[in-house]
């Protein structure tokens, strides 16, 4: 709330000068306005999102946990245990995680029939689960940007090869796709580099979406003027792909990117679930809970704790994607005739006193004209 | 337009060419079909290799057998002539194939139907409350919903609600702490949903909760969960009640004509209620359909005898009612059959299943074969809605809210039409156009997407035969999940096209 309420004041100044009034007060504010750059005015906003703020914040914590307890790089981390090291089983493997007063205890989030600590396995899992998301999720941005910038620039039979090629893609079901390439890699690859490679294989099959979408915004956005004026002025192919195009799509790529991200960790979880994904000597979240559903009546921990920070995380970046839509994209969120007429009273007003007003005020901030 | 449906399907069939080529090589590198042999003890092991060699045609290279498997796959153009070739088990893929197809078509349509018909009514009452706490409040679950994986909503289902149920219809009496726990859950949603002045919705949590908590203590009281019922009684208020509501929103209230034909239907399903119970007793599957159609013509003839300026608006309001009114029998039919169903031997007391699609040699008539299907989809049903439930719900909102900002919305307020015409006739049917090829899309992809769930509820729909044969390293069976899926897919792509175009004139294909 009490943040929500700051976030309210902090914006007024910065919607105040978007008033222009003649004489040197508007020049000076019309000056201000002008030096707002493109990704200034998107931070603004997005920092304008509570909802948006929060998941990012919580999911830095997140990462932080993780890392610095398991260790990465060969570092080692603060945390005790590793994920698999067997210890005797204390007291039946109950977490002796405490809130109030705030303790961890010798096993936080439990222990397994094995006696392997709980936490140890899930922060690895954290680890292991949020690189394969961000790799699935670059290279197919990476794969989805270049397929549709070809597309959608050079069309002809470019473009009709490549949407063909997507179409080969998009037509066999995801999850099967990846099933089989994943297993590939299983079976070809050394265990411990084994998630890396499935992220790897499984980014090289979702890249389609995203190549629709970046060669239909090539295609409008290769038609406007300045684009014209680039040629004329005898820019090559790639300058005006790289420094005239791409800049202005970068808010589709980066929105439809994180929230593939978010689509990622569930495939990867639910791949490991089935056996497809990461497997045995490594961990990862999916692994975890298949590996521990069976015990869900004796040691619930083991389940409930890879199953929400799989919820947390997914949660996280999906809010983060919704932010960055509305930061990229303003005009996505109109604001309301019909909420205008029922209350006649300013949004900064209304706003003040509701939950989540940060969002109502962003919305309205780029139709005032 | 035939010209575009033709040249479109032509490229469908090289897409399907190039991608089948692709699984298949796949399939194929993904490990050694003779695995499991190799290893084995048995004393005939090498007549045991060469068997399977035969049967799957191994002594081929891989690109070579893609070609044989295609030419028995071409022959599926005939529908008797199909050779989807043999299951690493010698069983025919067809026979494999046309099981397993029925069962997934059973576990995804319920789940189908039930997330868009509630996922679009919330998008649109968001929309139309847009930043309300209901907004915020299903946006939330929406996200939330959104980001479950499949796997964990299924065991956390298969221990609460299947288990915790079942342990509960033992001694089927809810304890006080429960039913004020119900009820407070009621009060929050009602507090949510409610609109106006604080104290009103403050009011309205109050009659939720008390209304929840007295229904619930009844229901206890009565020994409702042993031996459950909807009555003469509670058929004819919930029908006046349906009728009321459909009536509202397709005619409005004021078109009394409307309200009467729909009022008629619904007492005409009460009048028939006993009557028509020794009929039912001896039910199929074929006469309920019948009767179903039956209902919806009554309600058509009577909102049509109703007649007015406007005939149509009578005989939706009336022929929903008439549905919903014998909807309502049909399921105080099944709830009577509930006691049989639970003494029955093969269940004992524990209806609701966490594996399977039904009870092995379970005997008795239409209706506990009935409820032996519906307790079994029950758990994944609810948790493939959950997940679409989400998509469904933003897709409709966003959808919703930018036809509430058009123009022609302005147009229609500005000359005086009521607000339910305004929502129902001008931005709803509007806003179903994205929508609809949204779904069809889906559905594409739907039949070929359940994988997870028919694997974590032991289903041996299409999804599991897929990653069965795909341990065994078994191409054909593979292949045939993969030849149906992307035949759906394909098609569906081609339907949402030209649904396109059929409902939204300003898009046309080009022929």
């Amino acid at each position: 709330m009490t943040t929500t309420t700051k976030t309210v004041k902090a914006l007024k100044p910065g919607k105040a000068p978007k008033v222009s009034r003649p004489g040197k007060a508007g020049r000076a504010a019309a000056r201000r306005q002008a030096g707002l750059s493109q990704g200034q005015l998107v931070r603004r906003r997005f920092l304008g999102n509570t909802a948006a703020v929060a998941s990012l914040v919580l999911f830095v914590l997140i990462l932080v946990l993780a890392y610095s307890a398991g260790g990465f790089l060969g570092l080692p981390g603060w945390w005790k245990y590793t994920h698999n090291e067997v210890t005797d089983v204390l007291n039946g493997g109950v977490p002796t995680l405490q809130l109030l007063p705030f303790s961890l205890g010798e096993h936080p989030f439990g222990q397994d029939r094995l006696g392997r600590d709980t936490f140890a396995q899930t922060m690895r899992g954290v680890q292991i689960s949020v690189a394969v998301m961000a790799i699935i999720g670059l290279v197919g941005g990476f794969i989805g940007v270049v397929i549709g910038a070809a597309a959608g620039y050079f069309r002809g039979w470019v473009e009709t090869l490549l949407m063909r090629l997507t179409d080969i893609v998009i037509i066999i079901p995801l999850i099967i796709l990846a099933a089989v390439l994943g297993q590939v890699a299983s079976r070809s690859v050394p265990a411990g580099v084994q998630p890396y490679f499935l992220g790897l294989f499984v980014g090289t099959v979702v890249w389609t979406g995203l190549a629709r979408l970046v060669r239909a915004e090539f295609l409008s956005l290769r038609e406007r003027e300045f684009v014209d004026a680039a040629r004329i002025a005898g820019a090559s192919s790639a300058r005006i792909i790289f420094k005239h195009i791409l800049p202005n799509a970068v808010g589709v790529i980066i929105v439809s990117v994180t929230l593939s991200m978010s689509a990622a960790i569930l495939l990867e979880t639910s791949l490991s679930y089935i056996g497809m994904g990461v497997k045995a000597p490594d961990v990862s979240l999916g692994l975890l809970i298949s590996q521990n559903q069976e015990a869900f009546s004796t040691r619930p921990w083991l389940f409930w704790w890879p199953g929400l920070f799989i919820v947390a995380i997914c949660l996280c970046v999906n809010f983060i994607g919704d932010g960055l839509r509305d930061a990229f994209d303003p005009r996505q969120k109109k604001f309301n005739a019909r909420r205008a007429k029922e209350a006649p009273v300013p949004p900064a007003a209304v706003g003040s006193g509701h939950p989540g007003s940060g969002r109502d005020l962003a919305g309205t901030d780029g139709s005032d004209d | 337009m035939l010209t575009y449906i033709a040249r479109r399907l032509v490229t469908a069939v090289l897409i399907l060419l190039g991608a089948s080529f692709v699984v298949y090589q796949l399939t194929a590198l993904s490990g050694d079909p003779l695995h499991d042999l190799r290893a084995s003890n048995a004393p005939n092991k090498d007549q045991l290799i060469q068997q399977r060699i035969d049967l799957l045609n191994l002594d081929v290279p891989a690109p070579v057998r893609y070609f044989q498997w295609l030419g028995g796959a071409v022959r599926c153009v005939i529908p008797t002539q199909c050779d989807l070739g043999y299951a690493i088990n010698g069983q025919p893929v067809t026979e494999a194939l046309g099981r397993a197809m029925g069962m997934t078509i059973l576990l995804v349509s319920a789940a189908a139907v039930l997330a868009i018909v509630i996922g679009v009514a919330l998008g649109i009452v968001t929309a139309l409350r847009q930043y309300s706490t209901l907004d915020y409040g299903v946006t939330f679950m929406a996200f939330l919903f959104f980001s479950l994986p499949v796997f964990w909503v299924a065991v956390l289902l298969k221990e609460f609600a299947a288990i915790g149920f079942n342990n509960f219809l033992r001694d089927p009496h809810i304890p006080l702490q429960t039913i004020l726990l119900i009820g407070l859950v009621s009060a929050v949603v009602w507090f949510v949903c409610a609109a106006g002045t604080l104290p009103r919705r403050f009011g309205a949590a109050a009659i939720g909760f008390v209304l929840a908590a007295a229904v619930m203590w009844v229901l206890s009281a009565t020994g409702w969960f042993a031996t459950p019922g909807l009555g003469l009684a509670v058929i004819a208020l919930t029908g006046t009640a349906i009728a009321f509501g459909t009536t509202l929103l397709a005619a409005g209230l004021r078109n009394r004509r409307a309200l009467y034909a729909a009022l008629a239907s619904a007492g005409a399903g009460v009048v028939l209620y006993f009557p028509i119970q020794p009929l039912l007793a001896q039910a199929t599957g074929l006469m309920i359909f019948l009767l179903a159609v039956a209902t919806v013509l009554a309600g058509l003839a009577a909102g049509y005898l109703m007649g007015g300026y406007d005939r149509r608006q009578n005989m939706s309001a009336a022929a929903i009612t008439a549905f919903l009114t014998g909807g309502l029998i049909l399921l105080d039919r099944y709830m009577q059959a509930w006691p049989a169903y639970m003494d029955n031997s093969r269940i004992n007391g524990r209806p609701i299943a966490t594996i399977g699609s039904q009870t092995p040699n379970l005997r008795g008539d239409f209706w506990i074969h009935g409820l032996d299907t519906f307790t079994h989809l029950l758990l994944p049903t609810i948790a493939l809605l959950l997940i679409s439930l989400a998509s469904y719900s933003r897709y409709a909102r966003s959808s919703m809210l930018e036809i509430m900002n058009m123009d022609y919305i302005r147009t229609a307020r500005a000359k005086g039409l009521s607000e339910r015409t305004v929502v129902m006739r001008h931005a709803f049917r509007n806003a179903l156009i994205p929508i609809a090829t949204i779904v069809a899309f889906d559905i594409g992809g739907l039949i070929g997407g359940a994988v997870i769930t028919e694997n974590v509820f032991a289903f041996a729909g299409m999804g599991q035969l897929f990653i069965k044969s795909l341990e065994r390293v078994d191409p054909n069976p593979v292949m045939g999940v993969f030849l149906v899926t992307g035949i759906v897919a394909l098609v569906f792509n081609l339907i949402a096209d030209l649904v396109y175009s059929a409902l939204d004139p300003r898009v046309r294909v080009k022929a």
